[in-house]
């Protein structure tokens, strides 16, 4: 089964990329985005077939290596 | 001293680490990969050089952080060992959790190779102690993601116990919270600074500033040992 991990910098979190999107979205023209935050989508193909199980190992592993929760935050879904 | 640089795939500043601890000590300093699955005994210094270990994939420092040879520089550290971290070194020691916050992308977005300047902090620790309190020396930056950050509380207590060594003086230009440019453990046994001494330690490419920090450091092991 297939697990989506999202990351995202954490609110209050300086989001730099998120910013100059923003800036560039406003010089092609699109006006009225009043905030960007850009993360990371992370696709896991897991052995484990039940989804709960599967969830809570993509957590951990989240929690160890794919998100830095000191500036980030993350969820997992099963797909 | 007896020390150890540790090369990762992607480390790319080994070697200025390496000559700067052999200028101030006469010897050559271990280099350890980071596959290899034990620190020599009787170290006194472990370094995680600066460069861009992995290709800094996923986030900077972090899969290096996970290498096999991470483990027993954790534990080095837990047994009182010192450790310090340049630059992507900096990011590794945030990244392994032996420094608090994390390294976000520089505030302007840009790549910053350029001089900068700090400030000593305090220099009663092995790292700082060839400067004075208060001193101020140039050192090179060269990052992507030297933009220190931590949450208010690890900021109050960074602050409180005197854990921030060098601050830049003058232009923050990563933007780093309170223009932290060096953070201490709280042993002052670990150390993490993003700009590069090691650059600055011959008088013919990019001057001396940063050779009073080997020079301590060699004074230091040199009594010890």
């Amino acid at each position: 089964m297939k697990l989506r991990v999202t990351v995202m910098p954490k609110n209050g979190v300086l989001d730099p990329q998120g910013k100059a999107i923003q800036q560039a979205l406003g010089g092609l023209g699109f006006a009225g985005v009043e905030d960007v935050r850009a993360g990371k989508v992370i696709i896991l193909d897991v052995a484990e077939t039940d989804a709960a199980a599967a969830k809570a190992a993509g957590e951990e592993m989240a929690r160890k290596l794919l998100a830095n929760t000191v500036i980030e935050s993350f969820t997992v879904e099963a797909i | 001293m007896k020390a150890a640089i540790i090369v990762f795939p992607g480390t790319n500043r080994e070697r200025d680490m390496a000559i700067a601890l052999e200028r101030v000590t006469g010897r050559k300093p271990a280099m350890l990969w980071h596959r290899d699955t034990a620190l020599p005994q009787g170290l006194d210094l472990v370094v995680l050089p600066g460069g861009f270990s992995y290709g800094d994939y996923l986030r900077c420092g972090a899969m290096a952080a996970q290498s096999p040879l991470m483990a027993e520089v954790k534990a080095f550290a837990a047994r009182g060992g010192h450790v310090l971290g340049v630059c992507n070194g900096f990011q590794m020691l945030c990244e392994a959790g032996l420094l608090p916050g994390a390294l976000l992308k520089n505030a302007s977005l840009r790549f910053l190779a350029m001089d900068c300047t700090m400030r000593v902090e305090r220099a009663d620790t092995v790292y700082t102690r060839g400067y004075q309190q208060g001193q101020e020396f140039k050192a090179t930056m060269a990052h992507g993601d030297g933009n220190y950050f931590c949450d208010a509380e690890t900021l109050a207590r960074l602050e409180g116990e005197r854990l921030v060594s060098l601050r830049y003086s003058g232009a923050n230009r990563n933007g780093s919270i309170n223009a932290i440019a060096g953070i201490l453990s709280p042993n002052l046994r670990v150390m993490g600074m993003m700009p590069h001494p090691e650059n600055c330690v011959d008088p013919l490419v990019g001057g001396e500033d940063g050779l009073p920090m080997f020079q301590g450091l060699a004074e230091s092991f040199l009594t010890a040992a």
